[in-house]
């Protein structure tokens, strides 16, 4: 049959700089690279590429480079190259198409076209050097009238909280959709920043039960590794309803990735497929969610505080403020731009919307029913600096999930072929030779230091503005000001044109 | 042009107060003397004062002093206040013309008990009522509001320097046990009466110097309790802050303190474990109404004053104290201005309140 496909890049070899090491052979799990014995130099083969950079990163002498194709089709600005290609594979295959990583589409980024203020003249502003700058946060309800004893003294009770350094966590990757050393790394990095990470839906490993502190266990519609030692192994548990990459889908890890320390953590047999079916069976409605999330509450005898995760869809407003009242702590909300290890193509780009707006109507949605003080908003999906966090505190969240940008630091170049299996950074894949590429010694220092950098960050903004305390900055959206926005985006949003 | 409530205007300010711990009464004209000396520290945009205990005669009722751009205001106004309370006595406040205070809107005062009926059909205790009334006056009666609303207490405000705010106002004809004043710097002209301070609700009231960079996260929180913000000021917004705190949250007013001066989580820190865990149960309970930016404030109560400064203290705040009498204000000279004798003064801890009650 003929393949009507053109590789979108191409692997380009500088001959007068390669030395035939063979290092980008051993590096691309893709077999992209080969040595040609009979010419006696390297040879490539730009169809099976995906752009990780792994190869360019590895060679020495700096030989390669991957560019994109100026390959192309006639010029066409309803049938675009992509929309085409899509149609090749789909005729070739009649298969859904798949994807991973985030929605990469033209869609508005609204973080972009938010401005944060800054103090002059009539209040000063704050040198975090000098002066003490505080981004300690803590989630969970804050509701429940003050009680006193005999003496009058307030006796402290609060509902079960976490409390984090910084107002970032690392947000659900499972075991399974990424590696044991990626897991180690997160889990390593969390407890060091004081901070939590997620186990996702595959379970949590014997190995990391150590960081428990540092912990939020999921519970996801597979319920895989779920049991009460699981619920009361973390600090937190995390009821998934939905993703932002994908609303209303399941998940489908393919039973060939089944084996070993993931089977037994997710608690099914080797060479099965584990399907996540796309509602929880036993959640049809809202008073259902309730169940589920008192049932957690018992089993882990109101210890600990329930996250409900949502995606972002065209009602959330509503969904949350019914979340809100179901007895959850938290409310997460993922975003369109959320990553995934494998969703439909059609899904991710298509279904969901920016975590800007459903933050925004959120947050104003349950002050406007008084029960803002029931939960607390974490949201994802997708953050991808610290300008981000402030901006997205200063519309309403407590704080913030990454993700991405957490893959990002331990080496992924967002080649987005997640699903393949064979991530030849070590993240997303279960093939040992490819796994030990990510040492969890480096990788956690990189994830500390990522955070690090942005608290540095998160806290020169807030001085700018005068803000000493992460507290005065959540819902504070006078901080912000909108540029390039129209008057309905901007009353979603909450604030005021810039130069108002 | 925009007046105060449709915009925000950050401002710069004065604040003085006196009062007698053996509930002496102080003549107003103590606290005029005070204020005048900071005269460069306002522009003529408006000033103001509140005094404590100057009623006695009426004591047991509510009163409130009401500005009316119009006559169909008033009359729209005194319906409203004849349907939901017992109406004692009513007049206008007694001024005297002079050339700095112009533009007076119609300035009236009523003493006031809510009507028994309506406040049993409203299931709402006294306090709750007057407020909510309070609220709908000045945000559903045009060219109505109502800015002092407390028993046995009053406050006295206008677009002008303070010590000119104290003449018109004819201060030196009241004697109250404590007083608050306010001389404002405003970067824009607010326009109208209402925006100058002491901002005040029920016995609360306030005058306040800075801008809080926490403004929007702390007005946002409390409007989720039915407070209004119509004035967008620092100081209405404090105002509500401490109303709902002492008032409805039933803190104490060092309470109150720890909630919107907390200390530092490394302060909290070191402290010993009980006291740790109240401080982080507060903290924690109240973040969204922890205030940053620099602010000084005095907030006047029934029988005390409260002054408190931000926690990295970026506003000036002295304290003088002479026998009975304790004096608190943005700068010295304005204690000198007063009483040149003081037994101790000193200079209060950022974030550290100190509250002076009248002896019982
Ligand atoms: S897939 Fe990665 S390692 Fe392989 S050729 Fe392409 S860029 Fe290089
Ligand atoms: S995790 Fe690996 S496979 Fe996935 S996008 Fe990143 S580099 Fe590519």
């Amino acid at each position: 049959m003929i393949n009507y496909l053109y590789p979108d890049y191409e692997i380009v070899r500088d001959p007068s700089k390669c030395i035939a090491c063979r290092v980008c052979e051993r590096q691309c799990a893709n077999e992209a690279h080969s040595f040609d014995e009979e010419a006696g130099c390297m040879v490539a083969d730009s169809s099976r590429c995906v752009n990780c950079h792994r190869c360019v990163s590895l060679c020495p002498t700096r030989a390669l480079k991957i560019v994109k194709s100026d390959h192309t089709f006639k010029q066409n600005a309803n049938w675009t190259g992509d929309r085409i290609t899509e149609i090749y594979k789909q005729a070739s295959t009649g298969g859904v198409l798949l994807s991973s990583m985030g929605n990469p589409n033209a869609f508005p980024i609204y973080f972009d076209k938010i401005l944060i203020n800054a103090s002059q003249v009539t209040n000063p502003s704050i040198d975090p050097l000098r002066e003490p700058m505080e981004t300690k946060t803590f989630l969970g309800k804050k509701t429940g009238e003050i009680r006193r004893d005999e003496k009058g003294r307030i006796l402290p009770y609060t509902e079960p909280q976490i409390e984090l350094s910084v107002p970032i966590m690392f947000s659900a990757m499972s075991y399974g959709s990424i590696s044991y050393n990626a897991h180690e790394s997160l889990a390593r990095a969390a407890q060091e920043l004081g901070i939590l990470y997620n186990t996702g839906e595959g379970g949590l490993h014997e190995d990391f039960r150590q960081y428990g502190a540092n912990t939020i266990v999921q519970v996801a519609s597979g319920r895989f590794g779920v049991y009460k030692d699981y619920l009361e192994a973390g600090a937190a548990i995390e009821i998934k309803m939905g993703q932002g990459a994908k609303p209303g889908i399941g998940g489908h890890l393919p039973g060939t990735k089944i084996v070993g320390d993931i089977s037994k953590t997710r608690m099914i047999p080797e060479g099965s497929d584990a399907i996540s079916p796309a509602p929880h069976h036993d959640i049809y409605s809202i008073e259902d969610l309730r169940q589920l999330v008192f049932s957690l509450k018992e089993a882990s005898e109101y210890k600990k505080p329930v996250i409900v995760k949502i995606a972002a869809v065209h009602n959330v407003a509503a969904i949350a403020s019914g979340v809100a009242r179901s007895g959850a702590d938290i409310i997460a909300i993922d975003g369109f731009r959320g990553g995934t290890g494998a969703a439909p193509t059609r899904i991710r780009d298509n279904v969901g919307i920016p975590i800007e707006l459903a933050l925004a109507s959120v947050d104003s949605r349950l002050r406007e029913e008084g029960i803002r003080d029931n939960v607390s908003i974490v949201v994802g999906g997708s953050i991808r600096s610290s300008a981000d966090v402030v901006k997205a505190i200063a519309l309403g969240a407590d704080a913030v999930y990454i993700a991405t940008a957490a893959l990002l630091s331990l080496g992924c170049h967002l080649c987005r072929s997640c699903q393949s299996g064979k991530c030849n950074w070590g993240i997303a894949t279960q093939r040992p030779e490819l796994v030990k590429r990510l040492n969890p010694d480096i990788g956690s220092q990189r994830l500390v230091n990522l955070v690090t950098a942005w608290k540095h960050e998160i806290m020169e903004m807030m001085g700018g503005m005068g803000i000493n305390s992460i507290e005065a900055l959540k819902g504070n959206r006078l901080m912000l000001r909108g540029i390039g926005l129209n008057e309905k985006e901007l009353e979603i949003l909450g604030i005021k044109h810039a130069g108002e | 042009m925009l007046k105060e409530g449709q915009i925000r205007i950050p401002s710069g300010c004065a604040i003085s107060g006196i009062i007698s711990r053996e509930g002496k009464p102080i003549n107003g004209r103590d606290i005029v003397e005070s204020i005048r000396v900071m005269h460069d520290r306002s522009n003529g945009l408006g000033g103001g004062f509140a005094g404590y205990g100057i009623y006695p005669q009426y004591k047991e009722h509510y009163a409130f002093h009401i500005f009316y751009d119009t006559q169909e205001a008033r009359e729209e106004c005194e319906r409203f206040i004849d349907r939901h309370f017992d109406v004692i006595n009513l007049s206008k406040i007694p001024t005297k013309k002079i050339p700095a205070i112009t533009d007076e809107p119609l300035i009236w005062r009523y003493f006031v008990s809510p009507h028994p009926t309506k406040l049993a059909d409203s299931q709402l205790d006294e306090s709750e009522f007057v407020a909510r009334c309070v609220f709908r006056v000045n945000t559903e009666i045009e060219g109505a509001y109502i800015f002092s609303s407390g028993k046995n207490m009053g406050v006295f405000k206008a677009v002008g320097f303070p010590e000119d705010v104290g003449e018109f106002y004819r201060l030196d004809e009241y004697e109250g046990y404590s007083w608050t004043a306010h001389g404002r710097y405003p970067t824009n002209t607010p326009g109208w009466w209402g925006g100058a301070h002491p901002f005040a609700l029920l016995n609360y009231s306030i005058v306040h110097n800075g801008e809080i960079s926490s403004y929007d996260a702390n007005r946002r929180y409390m409007e989720m309790f039915g407070y209004r913000c119509s004035l967008q000021t620092d100081t209405e917004v404090i105002t509500y802050i401490i109303d709902y705190l002492s008032r409805k949250k039933g803190l104490s007013l060092e309470e109150t303190a720890n909630v919107i001066a907390a200390p530092f989580w490394s302060t909290i820190e070191k402290k010993p474990e009980e006291e740790k865990l109240r401080l982080t149960y507060l903290r924690n309970k109240f973040a969204s109404l922890l205030i940053t930016g620099p602010f000084s404030i005095i907030v006047g109560f029934e029988k005390g004053l409260m002054m408190l400064n931000d926690r990295l203290k970026l506003r000036s705040a002295v304290i003088g104290e002479k026998d009975d009498r304790v004096y608190m204000a943005s700068e010295e000279s304005a204690i000198r201005a007063i009483e040149p004798e003081l037994d101790k003064i000193w200079a209060p801890k950022g974030g550290n309140p100190v509250i002076v009650t009248v002896n019982e």
